[in-house]
């Protein structure tokens, strides 16, 4: 066990006997990946700080439900995703893009809207690049989102991507494979 | 020309880092020959690179001191639950005084009967033990539920239980005399009785 691990499990221990304190310490450690898991997920900065936030009150209130079996950033993990993918299906169903506009006569939404597709010079210039990517990831169902975003965003093994779904290995696999080519779809002739 | 789905299979599997090198191999040397796969992969490839350049980001300013803001107040109950957690051990010892003590409350209401350890030597009259002049009990005597007169000589410790103790100024008792009327004196005199049996149990 290397340093690290050994300062996290003390932390973890002490939050447990009760010092809230020190669940600063595990806060700071762990707050840009859980962010940026919820970023991605979410799609607004809004929302996904306000979920970042939850998951780590959730996880501080039931700290006594954590097995120390599993990596702490495991657990971490699985709670932001959980709540994440509640969050997605709470919200209401997305007009359809292609839906007939009211009063418009056959002209669909996507026609008034002006053009999201970037030009493959523009999409190199960062900003541009990263909202395209977010607006990719966004399209994807929530399940291929999910293991795309713990896997390239997070940087994840495939194995405890498994830990943090609860799913096996092989269904990782094949949601990754999926999603990958989805976005392939969407991203691959930038 | 269709590529068998096989390729693409193949690729992803590159992606997730687990080909064997004869796949790999196999892989190659079809991307080679394929134009329509081998831009494929490339695409596969880019769009991965995308995602990793996306992965850059940080959490928004003073975000820690925010959550800290929201954690819940600790209750009591959460507190000593983590506490409990925490030390088991203690929290069965605990447990054990508390079911030892409230027993030993709950058997205080019980056994109203009038009762006295010692026949010998004692004339009973009216819930009253009496130990009469010039007789010498020999031994404790526990009076539960009664008084207790002393005109005589007591070899030993006398305990009143709800009850009085009068002393006739010729009475002698030899040890400690105890009067015990309230709850929790019953509770420290069961205490002390179960510890002496204990200690004398094990010597």
């Amino acid at each position: 066990m290397d340093f690290m691990d050994l300062f996290i499990k003390k932390r973890i221990r002490a939050v447990q006997k009760g010092d809230q304190n020190a669940y600063a310490d595990l806060v700071d450690l762990y707050k840009d990946k859980i962010y940026r898991l919820c970023y991605r997920m979410l799609g607004n900065q809004h929302e996904a700080e306000d979920a970042a936030q939850e998951a780590f009150i959730r996880a501080y209130v039931h700290i006594n439900t954590y097995n120390p079996d599993m990596k702490f950033s495991t657990w971490l993990y699985r709670i932001a995703t959980n709540l994440t993918i509640d969050r997605l299906r709470k919200r209401k169903p997305d007009v359809y893009l292609d839906e007939e506009v009211n009063g418009t006569d056959g002209l669909t939404m996507q026609a008034q809207l002006p053009s999201r597709e970037a030009s493959p010079e523009e999409a190199v210039e960062s900003l541009e690049l990263q909202e395209t990517v977010q607006r990719a990831i966004e399209r994807l169902p929530e399940k291929y989102r999910s293991v795309i975003v713990l896997k390239y965003i997070e940087d994840l093994s495939l194995q405890e991507i498994s830990d943090i779904l609860g799913l096996p290995v092989g269904t990782v696999k094949t949601r990754l494979h999926r999603g990958r080519e989805a976005l392939r779809k969407q991203l691959g002739h930038l | 020309m269709k590529c068998p789905n096989e390729m693409i299979s193949l690729m992803h599997h590159y992606l997730d880092g687990d080909l064997r090198p004869e796949e790999e191999q196999r892989l190659k040397e079809h991307l080679r020959s394929c134009a329509a796969c081998a831009a494929h992969f490339h695409e596969l490839k880019k769009t991965v690179a995308f995602l990793q350049y996306a992965a850059h980001l940080t959490a928004p300013p003073a975000f820690t001191t925010k959550v800290m803001k929201m954690m819940p107040k600790e209750k009591k109950s959460a507190r000593l639950r983590r506490w409990m957690h925490g030390h088991p051990l203690l929290t069965a010892a605990s447990l054990f005084v508390l079911l030892t003590v409230g027993s030993f409350a709950s058997s205080w209401g019980e056994n109203g009967a009038f009762s006295v350890s010692a026949d010998e030597h004692v004339i009973i009259r009216d819930h009253t033990v009496i130990v009469p002049k010039g007789e010498t009990v020999k031994g404790d005597i526990v009076v539960r539920n009664g008084s207790i007169r002393i005109e005589g000589t007591v070899d030993g410790n006398v305990t009143v239980i709800h009850g009085k103790k009068y002393m006739a100024s010729a009475g002698q008792v030899t040890g400690e005399i105890e009067e015990i009327n309230q709850v929790f004196e019953w509770i420290w005199y069961n205490i002390k009785e179960k510890v002496n049996h204990a200690l004398q149990s094990l010597e």
